[in-house]
């Protein structure tokens, strides 16, 4: 963990309600994919986490939706401001476990930190379908800079819209040999019941702090109550225990 | 401008300083170890510790609140075996000053084991025995809610101890100064004061309570008054040290807090916003110091005119 504060580079909006900020940072950033950083808005008490998309020696990309005072107050966050942020928070992803072909399942603001580890995924030489769900074309986001990384991408549409019509567990048919997923709970229950493989899981939770102090985030798992803020917020599919 | 002295005494051990992180907000210690060197602090309050494992309640168990917080856990904790056989030994590389044994229980009994076995660890300097827990032979009211189990608990407590014992007070009660003087008549050795209030949020789009256990303990530096209020009426009443606690986020606050009558000063919530934060107090404190004309910490406490 590492707390600073960082340079806003850009601020823009992907959607109608999904942006892209770019904050830079002073000193080399320790971060990996999958893990999230924490971050105090003007006049809010608790911090707000949001996944890491990607990042640079001293550069952090977030792709986050507005869906109340804290990520609106962020959507108004300028260009040049600096941001008070914990970041390199929790345990990420884990692409050891990939030996070729690796299934990467996202849904809406779930899709972020999938682009960093693709990236990850592709550096190491693996082979990768990444299917990024949404619910219509107007929501759909980094489709184009998921291409890019040279991953086979398929857009799934819950009204068909665009792409694939459905789930992204209707775009499943690839010879994988592990998969990844983030996304809503009723998505990751569906990926955890039709896939076939071992996988990892990213969960969210409300958190106080976010670096394992105050047992807010705690979850039930297998192997015992692990926090999403530290174990987390990735974890292994034989690990989950589905309690809600 | 001469050298300020932050020192204090606290039932006979010296403090470096009164800067104590509050139990539940700082762990066993070694996350924040990680982040700086702990041994700056006065001490800190270890996490609600039990006899049995407890898992705590469903999450959600946070909530935001205007300048504050909520949190349902639940005195989430391994229990107190495993305090002793897997965190103390962590904590122990990472902290080299006597710690405060945060204990809580639901029935007498339970209060008695667990303080019985922190007593005997050398590494603990003091016992904080928080008494906001549901008794479960008292059909679930809160010890600290009542004079005589107040006193019934501290009195039991104090018969297997023999390190300073603090009764660490809920403020969600009529009469704050009762519940204090019940604790010091069953023989504690010191008052911590404020534990949360109780509280509630209900989210607008679902009309449901943000908490999964509806409602939680309310802190976060919108209750500092309240704590300065408490501290200040309680430290007035009984004749041994109060550690005032309760929304306190700054080195003024901790200066504001020892005027109201106390002998040290906890720092809660902040530290989850800030992990810096009591780090960051401590630093400043000369310097609020010196600009209040402050020579010595220990000549302020009570000192409100
Ligand atoms: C590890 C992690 C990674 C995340 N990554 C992303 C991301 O990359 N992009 C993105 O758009 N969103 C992400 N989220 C969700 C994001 O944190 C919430 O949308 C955000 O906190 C909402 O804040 P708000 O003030 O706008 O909403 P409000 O509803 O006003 O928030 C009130 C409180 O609830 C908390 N809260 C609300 N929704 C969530 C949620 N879904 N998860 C956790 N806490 C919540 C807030 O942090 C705040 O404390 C992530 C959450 C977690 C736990
Ligand atoms: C997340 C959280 C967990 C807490 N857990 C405990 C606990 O286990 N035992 C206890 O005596 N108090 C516990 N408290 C209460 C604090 O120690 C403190 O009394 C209270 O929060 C007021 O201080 P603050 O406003 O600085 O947070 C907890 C508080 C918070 C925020
Ligand atoms: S949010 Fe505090 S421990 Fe996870």
């Amino acid at each position: 963990m590492q707390k600073g504060l960082y340079k806003v580079l850009s601020n823009i909006p992907l959607t109608s309600n999904v942006f892209k900020m770019v904050i830079e940072s002073e000193e080399p950033v320790n971060v990996s994919c999958g893990q999230f950083i924490n971050i105090k808005l003007e006049g809010l008490y608790l911090r707000r986490p949001i996944s890491i998309c990607d990042f640079s020696s001293n550069t952090i990309t977030i792709i986050y939706k507005v869906v109340g005072t804290g990520t609106e107050a962020l959507s108004k966050v300028k260009e040049g401001e600096d941001l008070d942020c914990l970041i390199g928070l929790g345990t990420g992803y884990v692409t050891t476990y990939t030996e070729n072909n690796a299934l990467v399942l996202g849904g809406g603001v779930g899709i972020p930190p999938l682009y960093g580890l693709c990236k990850k995924l592709v550096e190491e030489g693996k082979k990768v379908r990444v299917v990024l769900g949404f619910n219509t074309k107007e929501e759909i986001f980094f489709e184009e800079e998921f291409k890019k990384l040279g991953v086979e991408t398929v857009v799934t549409t819950v009204d068909g819209s665009y792409g694939v019509k459905g789930f992204v567990t209707d775009a499943m048919e690839f010879d994988y040999d592990y998969f990844y997923t983030c996304g809503p709970l009723p998505m990751l229950k569906s990926v955890y019941n039709k896939t076939t493989t071992s996988g990892q899981f990213s969960f969210e939770e409300r958190m106080g702090c976010g670096f394992g102090a105050c047992m807010g985030c705690s979850q039930k798992t297998t192997t015992g109550y692990k926090r999403v803020c530290k174990e987390g917020p990735v974890f292994y599919k034989e690990e989950i225990v589905w309690e809600k | 401008m001469g050298k300020v002295d932050t020192k204090v005494t606290l039932c006979g051990i010296e403090l470096d300083n009164p800067v104590i992180p509050a139990s539940g907000t700082f762990g066993f210690g070694y996350e924040f170890a990680e982040l700086y060197d702990i041994n700056i602090l006065g001490t800190f309050s270890w996490k609600g510790t039990t006899l049995n494992p407890r898992f705590g309640n469903p999450t959600p168990r946070i909530a935001e609140c205007k300048n504050g917080m909520i949190n349902a856990v639940g005195l989430q904790n391994p229990g107190v075996d495993k305090v002793i056989s897997v965190e103390l030994p962590k904590l122990k590389k990472v902290f080299n000053k006597k710690v405060m044994a945060n204990v809580s229980g639901f029935s007498i009994e339970e209060y008695v084991e667990t303080c019985k076995k922190v007593d005997k660890l050398d590494e603990v300097g003091w016992i904080e025995v928080n008494i906001s827990c549901p008794n479960v032979h008292g059909g679930g009211m809160a010890f600290g809610t009542s004079p005589e189990m107040a006193k019934a608990v501290t009195k039991a407590v104090k018969e297997v101890t023999t390190k300073p014992v603090f009764v660490k007070l809920s403020p969600n009660v009529t009469d704050i100064v009762a519940i204090a003087k019940a604790c010091e008549e069953g023989g504690a050795d010191g008052i911590s004061l404020i534990n949360t209030l109780l509280g509630m949020r209900i989210d607008l789009k679902t009309r449901r309570p943000v908490i999964a256990n509806k409602m939680g303990g309310f802190s976060g530096s919108a209750i500092f008054p309240v704590a300065v209020r408490m501290v200040y009426q309680v430290a007035h009443a009984v004749n041994i040290p109060v550690i005032g606690m309760g929304g306190v986020d700054s080195a003024e606050d901790v200066i504001e807090m020892m005027l109201a009558g106390a002998t040290a000063v906890q720092v809660g919530a902040a530290n989850l916003i800030n992990p810096f934060a009591c780090k960051e107090i401590i630093e400043d404190l000369p310097r609020v110091m010196e600009k209040y004309n402050i020579t010595s910490l220990k000549d302020i406490i009570k000192g409100v005119n």
